[in-house]
């Protein structure tokens, strides 16, 4: 499992859309399964499943048609389509929805059917935009539970979100990209070791406790009212800041995945 | 994109039917309310226009003027069908249920879900024309023995009108200025290319106009010859008009629709 980190902006989508064959390229060039993907886009997009940012599921059917009409687009023949799409509505447990229209689905059911509508090509690698924005905690543990199984049966899956504690459970390998470049590249224990070591001392700004950081030549951040201090020893420096300093308002906390992405991407608001 | 890439040939393949298909799908859903503005609409133009107007009316070129507009009647749901469904319908599709983004996810090209619409606009309008003959036949208003003709002609006149409504689809900075192109050239056509009066009763530069420019007096002359069996040649500039800027606007229609889609 793959995941894309980055601002808004930073050409994640546009990313993804490339892989899926959408947009072109402009320069350079670009292989997926080995067939290169501006001459060979109906190929790669048969083995490949999409769960975008927007949901477009087709309106004007039903949940099953929905999956039907799909299949129709994969040539996949109807009988098989049919059990395809049974074993799927089962999967995503949304059997009991079968003949309701999509509009009348609520958005964690939406996001379950567009799972399901990636998958009746059996795909080889699943691409997945945001899948779980806007979605309540039960939807979302849903959601990564069927991940997780996916990738248990060997499918590869490419994933962006803005849910950095997502990407962190889910992922094998990220790159955090801004801009359009490549930023970092590593599983999370790498890229967060790598950037903050593995743990943070949050502590309230005051000129006292700067002082005594630069004594100590810590390696610190001031984020308006609040100093971030990155260490492996996270223990070490809240006792050594509460005896040397006699400050006692500071907690310790494992470094994240989300520390990583500001202090790369900065703390300013994108478009 | 350079002038030339508009009439390049695009790569369309047998998906395409795949989107017509999705499309009949969602028509034949409803398809009770889509069979009945063809069957009524002739009724009540004929009831109105054809026998209550026409008793006013002398006869035009030797015809009552019910027999004069009936055929005129069924190229103008020609128009509207394909015209509308490849406007306002499709831009809907692509706009507000993105549809056509979820089916480019598929091997599906847009090439393809364009060229899908397009025929699918074409077969709206056969269909009403199907629907319309027997209605018309009816009154006996039109020759039956050739009517059938007018039914892949309808098909080929839809694809035109299919066209003509996807150029304005890849234009249209929202679903509110479709109105322009109605209202500034299909309802002057709807009333101007020898529906309700002949062409003739126009000032002679106006009718070189019409010839020259307005699709719909080749589809009205058109259906009218077939529908009175009177086949002359005259017919055969009528279709040969059409298949040409036909032929150019699907390619130029569909290579504006990429250009709009592709991003």
């Amino acid at each position: 499992m793959f995941g894309f980190l980055g601002p808004n902006g930073a050409g994640k989508t546009t990313t993804m859309r490339m892989i899926q064959c959408v947009s072109p390229l402009t320069s350079g060039n670009l292989e997926i399964f080995g067939l290169d993907a501006m001459s060979r886009p109906r190929e790669i997009k048969s083995h490949i499943g999409v769960v975008p940012q927007e949901n477009n599921l087709d309106m004007d059917f039903t949940v099953y048609e929905n999956l039907l009409v799909f299949s129709r687009y994969f040539d996949i023949p109807r009988d098989e389509a049919e059990r395809r799409a049974n074993e799927l509505l089962e999967f995503v447990h949304l059997e009991d929805k079968k003949d309701t229209m999509t509009e009348s689905l609520s958005g964690g059911m939406k996001r379950r059917l567009i799972l399901a509508r990636a998958l009746i090509n059996r795909p080889k690698m699943l691409i997945l935009d945001e899948p779980t924005v806007g979605l309540d905690p039960q939807a979302r543990h849903m959601i990564w539970d069927k991940l997780r199984s996916l990738k248990k049966q060997g499918v590869t899956i490419v994933l962006t979100s803005h849910y950095l504690d997502e990407i962190e459970k889910l992922c094998d390998r990220l790159v955090v990209m801004d801009y359009g470049k490549i930023l970092v590249e590593g599983s999370p224990a790498q890229v967060i070791e790598k950037y903050v070591g593995s743990g943070i001392v949050e502590a309230e700004h005051n000129p006292e406790l700067i002082d005594c950081l630069e004594k100590k030549e810590a390696n610190y951040e001031v984020i308006g009212d609040l100093v971030h201090i990155y260490t492996d020893n996270p223990k070490q420096i809240a006792e050594y800041l509460t005896m040397e300093c006699s400050l006692s308002k500071l907690s310790a906390r494992p470094a994240t995945l989300e520390d990583v992405f500001l202090k790369l991407t900065g703390r300013r608001l994108r478009e | 994109m350079r002038i030339s890439e508009y009439f390049s040939l695009p790569k369309v393949s047998s998906k395409s039917y795949k989107v017509w298909q999705r499309n009949k799908d969602v028509f034949m859903k409803d398809i009770k309310l889509n069979f009945l503005p063809p069957f009524l609409e002739p009724l009540l133009y004929l009831s109105a226009l054809g026998f209550g107007l026409g008793r006013f009316v002398e006869d035009i070129d030797g015809v009552p003027y019910a027999n004069f507009i009936a055929p005129a009647l069924i190229a103008i749901s020609v128009m509207y069908a394909s015209f509308f469904e490849c406007s306002y319908s499709s831009y809907v599709r692509m706009y507000y249920q993105k549809t056509f983004d979820a089916i480019i996810a598929t091997p599906v090209t847009i090439e393809d879900v364009i060229a899908g619409e397009l025929l699918w606009g074409a077969t709206r309008s056969m269909v009403n024309a199907a629907v319309m003959i027997p209605v018309i036949a009816l009154f006996g208003l039109i020759d039956i023995r050739y009517a059938l003709l007018i039914i892949p002609f309808a098909f080929l006149g839809g694809l035109l009108f299919a066209a003509i409504g996807m150029c304005f689809t890849a234009v249209t900075p929202n679903i509110m200025s479709i109105n322009y192109p109605v209202l500034l050239f299909i309802t002057p056509m709807f009333l101007f290319s020898g529906t309700f009066f002949p062409l003739s009763a126009l000032p002679l530069p106006v009718q070189y106009f019409a010839i020259a420019f307005l699709p719909l007096t080749h589809i009205v002359n058109g259906i009218r010859l077939i529908g009175y069996g009177t086949l002359e040649p005259v017919l055969l500039f009528d279709l040969a008009w059409i298949i040409v800027v036909c032929a150019v606007l699907l390619l130029v229609s569909i290579n504006m629709m990429k250009k709009r889609l592709i991003v």
